[in-house]
């Protein structure tokens, strides 16, 4: 497919402005263009044409099953798009008073009703656009606490342990703490002996996934909350697997004292470009002073943002969060209702009936009962017919699937982590398998199709190296290079013929 | 290109998956072929400062390649003499030649004890297949 200035020709106009008739500012000199911007030209079918050409080359869960461990890629449910478009929604401007916002703060107010029964915590702050900005405003309030209690100086250790998602120990070193990692036992759990040796009265906290990145949900909970809680420290919950435990267990009541929630996981929003996200915190109420300003609050039948709250940590985002995203997932909560439990059964459900048909043919790095994901390994494939994860991964792209997460955790090798949400009939959870076992013959019988995959799709096998080391970001009008592939023949898929 | 896999028998190893090239009191330190090849082609290595102080066990720098950053962990302790700017420029060295060209660092050791928990070829070929 020919890129826009490929197709671009001198002249041509989709639209014509309206000329301008208002008195033209004086710029200086200095500031003013010599030439033209080279602005791609062409007609308004051509340009409808390129970008609906464009459009048909996406994948997205309303195009197929997107598996992809750790990110919850669920059906955005359309009665979501309906309700953020209601006029009185969208057409808020963010400076509007309060008293003609108060449908707007009700609805945040009762989001954060919403996310406090979830957590089994007590205060809830909207703010925070991603789970990694909830995680630094989560550690940023840890900081306030133990400052007020004259203990920052005293306690400068984070524990993480090393099954984490990337972002922990990030926001660790953002926040001015220092790592303390700690490693994962034989069953997938947070090894309690370890910890115990590196948890004193230096340690400000814990930042843990529960489930875990592996998919487990951890046993020994209640005695990390013992260790933690016997020397003053506090619990961060990674909210990035609530999916798995809605209804079923709280954070607060496993003794966790703040957590983020990623709305656009659990509570279904559009994301998979990158965005909008939201990443609300929920903390217990000693560490409700410190939440960031405004907050919502309720005076009998009015709503308003208070942002008298001198021990607050001060505004993390601008305005009060990404209101589109509050809607949609208020929408999603109020739908479930009391059946919430139910979403995360089925997603549980999902996940474990993919495990049990796929066990045999990959490697299981810990053999139980999972949550709402799972993690696999190729390693036997590797090192048996040297086709690895990110082979496996490709291949499924000419089976038509997303390929799941791969090469995460860390800690397993050649790692498939796999993620069926509770949107997916068993229809498609069959497909999938399908393939999956599919590939797992080919790997036996004809390696070079994993390893050359995908063969039908696009572009073929992309050169990641090249891409991160020398990325081609603009496009350069005289030399621009020849990106264009040959085209390739679709080869036959098994699963496809009945396999 | 990548390199075949081997383990010199002249080198000592470390669990964390790097080798050292003992040399009086002096050592250069790498990445063996496992890791690189467990990492893929390497994009970026984040290398110490000179005369820095690195501590057996404990992270001394980074590599990444398109999978994963992942820390380079120090077989023995000592100073940092010298970085392999090669390793740095060209990072795909790295896998291309893990032993020799892709050399990371020398230093110069203080706890020249240390060595004698490391793992000869053998020991270490034995560890990997446990794995």
């Amino acid at each position: 497919m020919k890129l826009i200035y490929e197709k671009s020709q001198s002249g041509r106009t989709a639209y014509t402005l309206p000329r301008y008739e208002l008195e033209t500012p004086e710029l200086p000199e200095a500031l003013r263009r010599s030439e033209p911007p080279r602005l791609p030209e062409l007609a308004e079918p051509e340009l409808v044409r390129h970008f609906t050409e464009l459009s048909t080359r996406n994948f997205g869960i309303d195009t197929g099953f997107y598996p992809l461990g750790s990110c919850t890629m669920k059906y955005n449910p359309r009665v979501n798009e309906r309700l953020a478009n209601l006029p009185g929604f969208r057409d808020l401007h963010p400076l509007q008073e309060e008293e003609g916002a108060q449908g707007a703060l009700e609805l945040m107010w009762r989001l954060q009703e919403a996310l406090v029964e979830v957590s089994g915590l007590h205060a809830c702050s909207l703010q925070p656009a991603a789970g990694s900005q909830g995680e630094l405003t989560g550690l940023l309030l840890m900081r306030a606490y133990f400052t007020e209690r004259g203990e920052h100086e005293q306690r400068r250790k984070i524990v993480i342990p090393d099954s984490a998602h990337g972002t922990n120990p990030a926001s660790v070193t953002m926040a001015g703490y220092e790592l303390t990692p700690v490693k994962t036992d034989a069953r997938g759990n947070i090894d309690v002996e370890d910890l115990r040796a590196k948890v004193d009265e230096h340690t400000a906290g814990l930042m843990i996934t529960n489930p875990s990145t592996l998919g487990l949900f951890d046993e020994h909970v209640e005695e990390i909350a013992r260790i933690f809680h016997s020397v003053g420290a506090l619990m961060y919950y990674d909210g990035a697997n609530l999916n798995a435990v809605c209804g079923i267990s709280r954070p607060g009541d496993m003794g966790f004292d703040i957590i983020h929630i990623n709305l656009h996981k659990t509570f279904s929003q559009p994301h998979g470009g990158g965005g909008p996200g939201g990443g609300p915190i929920v903390v217990r109420d000693t560490l409700e002073p410190f939440l960031p300003v405004p907050q919502i609050v309720r005076d009998g039948d009015t709503f308003r943002l208070d942002f008298d709250r001198p021990k607050s940590i001060g505004k993390v985002r601008g305005f009060t969060g990404p209101f589109g995203v509050f809607i949609r997932s208020y929408a999603f909560i109020r739908m479930w209702g009391p059946q919430l439990k139910r979403m995360s059964e089925i997603a549980v459900l999902n996940a474990n009936y993919l495990l049990a048909r796929l066990r045999d043919a990959y490697d299981l790095p810990f053999d139980r009962l999972c949550m709402h994901e799972f993690v696999v390994s190729a390693r036997s494939l590797k090192r048996e017919h040297g086709a690895g994860a990110l082979d496996v991964a490709k291949r499924l792209m000419d089976y038509g699937f997303h390929p799941p997460t791969v090469y995460f955790p860390l800690i397993v090798p050649e790692a498939l982590m796999i993620e069926p949400t509770e949107t997916e009939p068993k229809e498609v959870l069959d497909e999938f398998c399908d393939a999956l076992l599919a590939i797992a013959r080919e790997a036996a019988d004809s390696p070079e199709l994993l390893k050359d995959a995908p063969h039908d799709r696009p572009v073929r096998r992309l050169d990641e190296v090249r891409a991160a080391k020398r990325a081609i970001v603009r496009y350069g009008f005289e030399d621009h290079p020849d990106l264009g592939a040959e085209p390739v023949e679709p080869r036959q898929l098994e699963a496809q013929k009945g396999a | 290109m990548a390199a075949e896999e081997s383990y010199p028998d002249e080198l000592k190893y470390h669990r964390e998956h790097d080798w050292a090239r003992i040399d009086g009191d002096e050592a250069v330190l790498g990445i063996t072929w496992f890791a690189q090849d467990s990492l893929g082609e390497l994009v970026h290595f984040e290398p110490p400062t000179d005369g820095q102080q690195i501590q057996r066990g404990a992270s001394y720098g980074e590599v990444e390649s398109v999978k994963a950053v992942s820390d380079v962990i120090a077989p023995l302790s000592g100073e940092v003499l010298e970085v392999n700017r090669k390793a740095v420029d060209e990072p795909e060295t790295v896998n291309a030649d893990p032993y020799s060209e892709g050399w990371l660092i020398r230093i110069r050791l203080s706890e020249p004890a240390e060595a004698d928990e490391l793992l000869d070829a053998g020991a270490y070929r034995a560890f990997l297949a446990e794995q």
